[in-house]
């Protein structure tokens, strides 16, 4: 099954975390949120979930879309 | 709108937290929920016990049974409840000042007994909020706002502390570390007996700024510049392991369990009587 990647900018608090030990370099921080910059470069490694302390970012199991 | 993993295992209600930016404890807290998942434990069967500092904020966060007690008091708070239930998984989360200074005799007689609870230590080396005093795990010439021209006490090394003091199990993790620190984790709540797993977080608000160190990232960085492994550890030189984090487990043993032994005298008593 494929997985997206979701951000919570309301609970980001642009710590920067997730974009500096992204191995692909997807994540930006943009105005202290988040931002998936390169989406199509991302891997789902899972990495930025991990290590954001405040779980504001997530890989999620894409439901078949129409 | 969070993940599976955070919506299940935390009130979200109450989320985002008030740890400030690129705290550890965040990522410590995960890595604690991320473990009793792996294990498959029934979430009411969790108890999870805390007591005051930022860390001990954990259990309101968490959504477990939980109790929010007393300063360094966690573990004695635990110990009854493993006493009353002992069918249960209790957990502390407890900061370094919390369970190594305050509670720091809780902490030694727990390990020494080998009740069968597990002790989540999220050791930022400092006394985040009540404003950055030195802890004490804050190295040696470090600063801290009690400590304007350096910290002149040695450092506890909380995990060889517990150790010597009779815990069955003891590792040590970091916030960088994730998956390795959520495998110790797993494995600390798995053991029978008094389990500790020492986490090195990250507290770039008081400590980071106190001693230079850089942001929540530069700090992570070193962390993962600087971190040997169990086994390196034994093999390198002194002056090589000095300033070094340590990840892996460093006693795994089976003494016979507090809550077990206890047990095991209320049968033999009941044994006689008939």
């Amino acid at each position: 099954m494929s997985k997206r990647l979701i951000v919570n900018p309301a609970w980001c608090k642009g710590c920067g975390i997730c974009a500096e030990f992204c191995p692909k370099k997807v994540l930006m921080i943009v105005k202290e949120k988040v931002t998936v910059a390169n989406p199509d470069d991302c891997i789902k490694c899972g990495m930025c979930e991990m290590r954001c302390p405040d779980y504001a970012i997530y890989l999620e199991e894409a439901h078949d879309e129409e | 709108m969070a993940s599976e993993l955070i919506t299940k295992y935390m009130r979200e209600e109450h989320l985002p937290h008030i740890w400030c930016p690129g705290c550890g404890h965040g990522i410590l807290m995960r890595d604690v929920a991320q473990a009793i998942k792996n294990l498959g434990i029934d979430q009411e069967k969790v108890c999870l016990v805390s007591g005051i500092g930022c860390a001990s904020r954990a259990a309101g966060y968490m959504d477990f049974q939980t109790m929010h007690t007393t300063h360094g008091r966690a573990i004695a708070f635990a110990t009854g409840v493993k006493m009353a239930r002992p069918d249960l998984e209790v957990i502390v989360i407890a900061g370094d000042g919390d369970v190594a200074a305050i509670g720091g005799n809780h902490l030694i007689h727990a390990a020494r007994r080998n009740i069968g609870i597990t002790v989540i230590v999220f050791n930022n080396d400092i006394y985040g909020m009540t404003g950055g005093q030195y802890s004490p795990t804050t190295p040696t010439g470090e600063f801290g706002t009690t400590a304007p021209y350096g910290n002149i006490d040695r450092p506890f090394d909380i995990a060889v502390l517990a150790a010597a003091a009779g815990a069955s199990y003891v590792a040590k993790g970091t916030a960088y570390h994730a998956p390795q620190t959520i495998k110790l984790i797993e494995n600390g709540i798995k053991h029978k007996g008094f389990s500790l797993i020492d986490c090195a977080g990250i507290c770039a608000t008081y400590y980071g700024r106190k001693n230079k160190k850089g942001s929540a990232v530069d700090m992570m960085k070193f962390q993962r510049d600087n971190t040997i492994t169990v086994e390196q550890a034994k093999t390198l030189p002194r002056e090589q392991r000095e300033g070094k984090f340590i990840l892996g487990k460093l006693v795994e043993n089976d003494f016979p369990e507090f809550s077990d032994e206890y047990q095991r005298i209320i049968d033999s008593l009941k044994e006689k009587k008939q």
